[in-house]
């Protein structure tokens, strides 16, 4: 039939312009960054190097973390260990060096084993921030690396986070643990120091932003610029960016500050679930709306379709 | 004085008649408003397009009774209170992006349709010359509401925008300043553009569909073989039962009855869109909030605009603005750069046929060159399409001048 | 005329369905107007009573308007509308003038509210002693806990007082 031949026109150069402008011109803005699952081993950092130097140096460690990983680690003999931690990332802690040392009451489910193992070994490397410092033992968390000096105390700490810090997080928890103490959430009226607290007094809510404030420029201090508000972060990237990006930030930021948290499959679907309730809250309700719309419009169409033939009868 | 019946019952058809002439009105409007028989779907569009404004028009009250035109509210007016609190604020805000982005392609489908079927030609110039004006200040409005959630890319459309008002080495930073109300887009710009958005330029558009409307009315609708009918003799056949002999239909209900049912199926498409497939109508990079001291890594404007701001991007700066700005009038000039006698499809009309698929190729090309990042071969094929652009417009009065009368 | 018969039932069929598709329309367009949850979950409003003082007018403000919180004293006759907080006796009740929605003055030595619009006088329980008035001052919805009294909600001792037809 003639109309759907030009129907078929029509679509045709829609399409083809949809996908031009969309699909097709993003891809080339855009570089494609693969992800690797929240499995941390450092082949990526490994290929990511700047430097010959570096290369062998990221090389020479994760080799190492990667045979830390294979010891049996005794979680009794961590608890002990795990007491070291406790006297920076306790609650209510002091800022080191700009940031508050997150709590790490979920630590164990939230981050993946070889990442914490990278981490208490040398935090600098396993965040894959070390070309901001000359040398790592300058990281805030950099004197982790005097308290574990051999290699079995690290996998034995890092079972006993794996065995007992391992209660699930809610959203909410995992969201705060992992992003929280850089990043500001206005839209759960959260900021770096938490949830904002009802005042009475608009003396006490101006107190309470300064102390806000003050973190803040901590947080400014050691990332070089405010970390952004993570409100709506879930629609203003793209889920293969923001998954890639958490996952190694570098590769789609280079020289970033933003630091590799190590987040776990499981840990990084709390977080983003958490970015969803927040920042795309209509989401469940879009999805539960949009088929009965749907459904409307095609029997709408359908009636339309039986009026028109039934006007058009002996038209022809 | 007029004679009214005494007798007639208040608000009947007769009482109403003697005092408002619906009768008339019903006949002139609908029942007897005569539309050519031999048509597509392509002749919906207008009515699609009708709706679409009505839904931009409906979604847009609700938003505008929580946005604020404030610099420092109404990025979270938008993405927090309207998004997030009101009830059914996430749909209006889906329909209207959605459909501010839709009713252009409508709008592209609706004027290459015109081009065509030579619409606007032998009387139907009109149309063709109010269509092209709703078209800018159609353009103007999407632009306008594109700068209200004030996001990176309003700031930065609205920046770079405003800027071409510096008439390149005419370097009038003035008239950028007065426009903008400040030496950048700030919350007096915003703040003007918000009265543009919801009220002059709806005010304009409402305006502008109502010539457009009349325009159409002596001329009468086209048809798909560009064929002139005697609408009298033809509605005379039609009014005496003989439908299958007369070549028009009446608007109400019959050529009506199509236009619902294709308003129906664009509707499931827009709808889907609405609920499942809105990113490319509503960018991810305006969900960042505008910040003066920072670009995005790349900025576009919408779809709809891309072709002719790819005819601004390869040329030196001046030449640049002047390509730009003629090809922001040369489809006004359509009706009288076709030299043809004749009123008939494309297909029929020999060399016009090339350059009708040419030209649509073309603004094709241009449209998907104007988003991908100026570098290596792009660069090329941009200049390229643009000169081709402009080169087709020299070639038509040639063509159609030798065009022979079918 | 059977076909015009069949053509209704396609015309008023579609026209029917539309009608349905506009009612959701309306559903959603009211939802729209509804006050926001932020605007509904900021309708409580917490008072300490403890540190009232008395025959001192105090005002506070609940959902955009003025409420009264006025501690009584010995001489003052005891009333069913008190809100009674162990010994202490308490007027609570929004300030607006049952006439026409003026905000009386409290005069402590009068010991009367008087509202300057048009002359109208409550006595110390919120009853109506003088002038267009029609009814005494409204008690809103409150709750007791301790010592605070949190207005916007329904407690055992509002609900007593709304089931006596008190509260207006």
């Amino acid at each position: 039939m003639k109309e759907l031949k030009i129907l078929g026109v029509v679509a045709a150069f829609t399409l083809l312009l949809y996908w031009g402008v969309e699909p097709f011109a993003h891809g080339q803005m855009h570089k494609h960054v693969e992800g690797h699952g929240f499995v941390y081993d450092g082949t990526a950092d490994i290929e990511g190097a700047t430097s010959a130097e570096k290369k062998e140096a990221k090389k020479a460690f994760w080799g190492e973390v990667n045979e830390i990983a294979k010891l049996e680690g005794n979680a009794a003999a961590g608890e002990a260990g795990f007491a070291m931690c406790m006297g920076c990332h306790m609650d209510g802690a002091a800022a080191m060096g700009g940031v508050v040392p997150p709590s790490l009451d979920h630590a164990g489910a939230l981050y993946d084993k070889k990442y914490l193992i990278a981490l208490i070994k040398d935090p600098a490397m396993a965040m894959n921030t070390d070309h901001k410092f000359a040398d790592t033992m300058m990281h805030p968390m950099g004197p982790v690396m005097t308290m574990f000096m051999d290699n079995q105390s690290i996998a034995d700490v890092v079972a006993y986070l794996k065995e007992k810090k391992a209660a699930e997080p809610t959203t909410k928890e995992a969201f705060t643990e992992a992003c929280g103490r850089c990043h500001a959430m206005r839209y759960a009226k959260m900021t770096q120091l938490g949830d904002t607290p009802e005042f009475k007094y608009e003396k006490d809510a101006l107190a309470h932003q300064i102390k806000v404030l003050e973190a803040q420029d901590g947080v400014k201090g050691y990332m070089g610029k405010l970390p952004p508000d993570l409100s709506i972060i879930i629609r203003a990237r793209s889920a293969h960016f923001l998954e890639t990006f958490v996952e190694n930030p570098q590769t789609q930021l280079a020289g970033t500050s933003m630091p590799r948290v190590g987040l776990n499959k499981e840990g990084y679907e709390k977080v983003e679930a958490y970015l969803t309730e927040i920042g795309d809250p209509s989401k469940p309700k879009r999805e539960e709306l949009g088929p009965y719309v749907l459904l409307f419009f095609v029997v709408f169409s359908f009636l339309a379709f039986l009026w028109k033939k039934y006007q058009w009868r002996d038209l022809h | 004085m007029a004679k009214f019946d005494e007798n007639a019952r208040p608000f009947s058809e007769k009482w109403l008649d003697e005092r408002l002439g619906v009768v008339t009105l019903k006949k002139v409007l609908s029942t007897e408003y005569w539309i050519p028989k031999d048509i597509n779907f392509l002749w919906a569009m207008g009515m699609v397009l009708a709706a679409t404004f009505g839904l931009l028009l409906i979604s847009g009250i609700f938003l505008l009774m929580y946005y604020k035109p404030d610099s420092a509210l109404a990025f979270d007016s938008v993405n927090y209170t309207i998004m997030t609190e009101v009830g059914y604020g996430w749909l209006w805000r889906h329909i209207h992006g959605v459909g501010a982005s839709v009713v252009f392609l409508i709008i592209y489908i609706h004027m290459f349709t015109g081009i065509y079927y030579g619409s606007y030609k032998k009387g139907r110039e009109m149309i063709w010359i109010s269509g092209m004006l709703l078209f800018v200040v159609f353009s103007a409005e999407a632009f306008s509401g594109y700068m209200l959630p004030w996001g990176q890319m309003s700031y930065w459309a609205g920046m770079v925008i405003t800027n071409l008002f510096s008439g390149g080495s005419l370097e009038a930073y003035g008239l950028v300043e007065w426009i903008r109300g400040d030496y950048v887009p700030g919350d007096a710009f915003l703040t003007r553009f918000f009265m543009l958005h919801v009220l002059l330029l709806p005010l304009v558009i409402i305006g502008l569909i109502v010539l457009h409307f009349g325009t159409l009315r002596l001329p009468h609708v086209n048809n798909q073989k560009g064929e002139e009918i005697d609408f009298e003799e033809a509605a005379e056949l039609y009014k005496a039962g003989k439908k299958k002999e007369s070549k028009v239909i009446p608007f109400n209900p019959v050529f009506l009855s199509k236009d619902v049912f294709v308003m129906g199926v664009y509707f499931i498409l827009f709808f889907y869109l609405v609920f499942y497939h809105f990113d490319f109508a509503m960018d991810p990079v305006n969900f960042d909030p505008a910040d003066g001291l920072k670009t995005p890594p790349h900025i576009y404007p919408e779809w709809y605009f891309l072709w002719s701001y790819e005819i601004l991007r390869p040329f030196p700066k001046d030449p640049g603005l002047i390509a730009f700005a003629i090809a922001q009038v040369i489809f006004f000039l359509l009706p009288f750069l076709d030299r043809s006698p004749n009123v008939a499809p494309a297909s029929k009309r020999g060399l016009f046929n090339v350059w009708f698929w040419l030209m649509l190729a073309d603004v094709l090309v241009l449209t998907v060159m104007g988003k991908l990042p100026p570098e290596g071969v792009w660069n090329q094929i941009g200049l390229v399409s643009a000169l081709l652009f402009f080169a087709l417009w020299v070639a038509l009065p040639f063509i159609t001048k030798a065009e022979k009368k079918l | 005329m059977k076909e015009q018969g069949r053509r209704d039932f396609m015309g008023m069929a579609l026209g029917g369905f539309t009608a349905l598709g506009g009612l959701g329309a309306l559903y959603a367009m009211k939802r729209s107007w509804d006050p926001l949850p932020s605007v509904k979950a900021a309708g409580f409003t917490t008072i300490d009573l403890s540190a009232a003082q008395e025959n001192v007018l105090n005002i506070e403000k609940w959902r955009g308007k003025p409420i009264f919180v006025l501690k009584k004293t010995a001489d003052m006759k005891a009333d069913d509308r008190d809100v009674v907080v162990g010994s202490d006796r308490f007027l609570v009740a929004i300030g607006l003038c049952t006439h026409l929605g003026c905000i009386p003055a409290y005069l402590p030595g009068e010991k009367i509210f008087k509202c300057a619009c048009h002359g109208g006088e409550f006595d110390p329980s919120g009853h109506e002693i003088f002038g267009p008035p029609p009814s005494p001052l409204e008690i809103p919805p409150f709750k007791l806990e301790g010592k605070t009294i949190v207005l916007g909600e329904e407690g055992p001792e509002f609900i007593r007082m709304k089931d006596a037809g008190l509260t207006v």
